[in-house]
């Protein structure tokens, strides 16, 4: 299993994968939410959802489905994984 | 030398103090107008940059992005890409936050390549040392080839350089702050310059990307658009470089510009965070702020709205002794003074209600009960960002539902914007006031109020019934709902005074204006229906009545007779004959053809039921100077002897107005944010069968 943002836990912190940039939306990249930046879990809602983060000196707050599709660690090879897929 | 006038974009992110920084230059001098077609508020101001130059200066809606995600975003667009749009600045003013520069950068450097002169004000400039931070601002210029100033928009330092660098910018038309269509994909660049090259490249690509509405463009540049338009995924694909790019080149600015000391930086929003947002402790606390304002709106708003509720009463009878009788006294006493009354009263609440939203927006504690509740929302349609729409509709649900804009998901947007009706505006409020008042004894239990309980327990009928409507209409509704919701956690501030004073003096402008008068307007309609009636039994009321008198053989003194002369009038008045025809139909809800004038006429609008009756009965019994209240309470139910407003009357009404949809101004904004009339339509009807209903229910399970 590919660990994901949603996988973190409170005070966790990973790195953004590199590559599959089509994986995260526009509107995220624009809050600063990219890949090779650094993700930290400040909070998990009650009731497991939305996610309270920091990720590239920004604060936000995202729901568990888009965190869940957003890659952390590095591994290249992954993103043509799933393209194939 | 001769005086001129320019014209100044400020653009932002949220949460920069966008706002205070337009506060300070424009002082009072703006006003709030609306966008040709869309209902966005469009805010201007006039600020004075020099003796002979004065800006007129457009808040445009703050933004993370030139991309637009929502209605209001896509104004900023708009504004900036069209030379020809009536706002197209002269110089654009951005504003950023010193502790989130990097995000807010990224805006700054879309707005750069539209080529229009910048300044970029970086605010919140007091706490850098605070938090660590260090700029140097020569080399940012340098780099940014933008003016930049250190502002602290709430201390009011770095005004006046703000005015300078607006006055002169030292950087003009530039350059592209990057040439970035290179390494994103030169060969289709190299075609978009081709097709289109009127504009410059940045615009073009906009245009490609953003602009649904490329009617303004002549023919053959549409048709170029929409073959650069064909292949969807690379678009998407070059967005996504673009934005990478663009970040990669703030950070090598900031790099060698910014400084921060991370030891320094403040733990307290850490801190307040793990306190607000906690599972148990955030919910107590949010409950708790709900409890404080609705426990305030009753308590503290009541003092100043009874006073202005006998001050009224007081003026008109003051008016009447002075002036010679007549139709003008009557329409003024009977039909304006009580009309304006009727209007003003709701300031105390009104201006209350804002403060506390004002607040709680200001303050960044809003995003934290949007992050709390977004999933309890969700199992009822909604978002987390429908808590704005819904505790702001406890205000007045026509801001409410234009707040509904934020959420991004149709489906979660459309479910809120029908169910924020059902929250307690404060229209409802001197209805549910002048109800409870008469019939909840007033008491105090363990120091609670029992009639501030009564008002509470209301509220939370309205917002079950919304959450309640909210899950039906999300198991019906069909509506494809694809969304991302993104939330910024702003840093915790003070809200400022001038902030807070400065909206709610808008908003209780905009309510006395709007919903005033509509309110004025039907007080008025109303004198005139109840001071005129058929000739056959209106005009002969003396005769008739002196009739009766003499037939009936009683005695009465002249001031009885006038009562009865009067009584009589407003019986067969149009109004009175309006009543009567419908009497048999609320009859089972406990209500009199009085109660039933006022019900028509709070169709228009909730909070003219109790401007009726305060009409009603001042026509019927001109010589009566005591407030609307004491009639009410004195008012008899001539079948049973007992009161007109007795509990299981009362209790039915405001069974009634919980649930009927009573507003036109916000069907009119329903319409307006739906663009179709059938979700107003279905609220119209709706809502008020099923007041109906449970009204009936109230009194035949209560009488």
């Amino acid at each position: 299993m590919d660990k994901t943002v949603a996988d973190l836990q409170v005070g966790e912190k990973g790195i953004i994968e590199q590559v599959c940039l089509n994986d995260i939306p526009l509107k995220l990249l624009e809050m600063g939410c990219m890949p090779g930046k650094e993700v930290e879990m400040v909070q998990i809602a009650p009731f497991k959802d939305p996610l309270y983060i920091i990720v590239n000196g920004s604060h936000i707050a995202i729901r568990k489905e888009i965190a869940s599709i957003i890659k952390i660690e590095t591994n290249e090879n992954l993103c043509n994984i799933v393209k194939s897929k | 030398m001769q005086h001129s006038k320019i014209k100044v974009a400020l653009v932002g992110n949220p949460n920069t103090g966008k706002t205070s920084l337009f506060n300070q230059l424009t002082g009072l001098n703006q006003k709030v107008g609306n966008y040709p077609g869309i209902t966005v508020d469009k805010k201007q101001g006039k600020c004075n940059l020099s003796e002979n130059v004065t800006a007129t200066i457009i808040d445009l809606p703050g933004t993370y992005s030139i991309n637009p995600n929502t209605i209001d975003e896509s104004i900023v667009l708009e504004t900036l890409i069209n030379k020809e749009n009536i706002d197209y600045p002269d110089v654009v003013l951005v504003v950023a936050e010193v502790a989130n520069l990097k995000r807010n950068l990224f805006l700054f450097s879309q707005i750069k390549d539209l080529n229009i002169p910048t300044v970029l004000a970086i605010n919140m400039s007091d706490q850098m040392e605070r938090k660590g931070i260090s700029i140097d601002i020569n080399l940012l210029e340098k780099e940014l080839k933008t003016d930049v100033v250190l502002i602290s928009a709430r201390k009011g330092i770095g005004i006046e350089k703000v005015k300078k660098a607006l006055l002169q910018p030292k950087y003009k038309a530039e350059v592209p702050l990057a040439a970035y269509a290179n390494r994103m994909d030169a060969d289709y660049f190299a075609k978009v310059a081709t097709a289109l090259k009127n504009h410059s490249l940045y615009k073009a690509w906009l245009l490609i990307t953003q602009c649904n509405d490329l009617s303004i463009l002549p023919k053959q540049e549409q048709i170029a658009i929409e073959k650069l338009r064909e292949d969807e995924n690379k678009l998407a694909q070059l967005q996504h470089k673009e934005t990478v790019l663009r970040y990669a080149k703030i950070n090598d600015i900031l790099k060698k510009t910014y400084k921060v000391d991370y030891q320094k930086a403040t733990t307290l929003r850490a801190r307040l965070d793990k306190i607000l947002t906690h599972r148990i402790f955030g919910y107590i606390i949010f409950a708790a702020i709900l409890m404080l304002i609705f426990q305030s709106v009753f308590d503290f708003a009541q003092i100043p709205m009874e006073y202005i509720d006998t001050s009224f009463a007081a003026l008109s009878n003051w008016v009447k002794s002075k002036m010679a009788e007549g139709m003008f006294t009557s329409l003024l006493t009977e039909g304006i003074i009580p009309g304006i009354g009727g209007i003003l009263i709701f300031i105390p609440q009104i201006v209350i209600l804002f403060l506390f939203v004002a607040i709680l927006e200001e303050t960044g504690y809003m995003s934290r009960v949007v992050f709390l509740m977004d999933k309890i929302m969700r199992r009822f349609g909604m978002s987390g960002k429908s808590v704005v729409p819904l505790i702001s509709g406890t205000a007045c649900a026509i801001p409410a539902i234009m707040a509904a804009r934020n959420i991004s998901g149709l489906k979660e947007r459309l479910i809120t914007i029908l169910v924020t009706p059902f929250t307690t505006c404060s229209a409802r409020i001197p209805v549910y006031a002048i109800i409870i008042a008469l019939v909840i004894p007033n008491e105090r239990y363990y120091g609670f109020s029992l009639q501030g309980l009564t008002l509470m327990l209301l509220y939370l009928i309205g917002f079950t019934s919304a959450i309640i409507s909210a899950y039906i209409l999300n198991k019906i509704l069909k509506v494809t709902n694809k969304s991302y919701f993104v939330i910024e956690m702003p840093n915790y501030k003070l809200p400022s005074i001038k902030n807070l004073g400065i909206t709610i003096l808008e908003k209780t402008k905009a309510f006395v204006f709007g919903a005033g008068k509509i309110i004025l307007a039907i007080s008025i309609i109303l004198w005139f229906l109840a001071s005129n009636g058929p000739s056959s039994s209106f005009g002969k009321a003396n005769a008739i009545v002196e009739k009766e008198i003499k037939i009936n053989g009683i005695n009465l003194s002249e001031v009885q007779k006038q009562q009865k002369i009067a009584s009589y009038k407003l019986k067969h008045s149009y109004i009175g004959i309006l009543g009567k025809t419908i009497e048999p139909a609320i009859k089972p809800l406990g209500y009199d053809w009085k109660i039933g004038v006022a019900l028509i006429s709070s169709f228009a609008a909730r909070e003219v039921f109790v401007g009726t009756l305060a009409t009603i009965y001042s026509v019927e019994n001109e010589e009566d100077t005591s407030g609307i209240k004491q009639r009410m309470q004195a008012e008899i139910n001539p079948e049973t002897g007992k009161k007109r407003f007795d509990f299981p009357t009362g209790m039915s009404l405001l069974v009634f107005y919980v649930f009927a949809m009573q507003c036109v101004s916000t069907l009119a904004i329903v319409k307006r944010e739906t663009n179709t009339w059938k979700w107003p339509l279905y609220q119209l009807f709706g809502m008020t069968s099923l007041a109906y209903l449970l009204a009936f229910i109230t009194y035949q399970v209560l009488s």
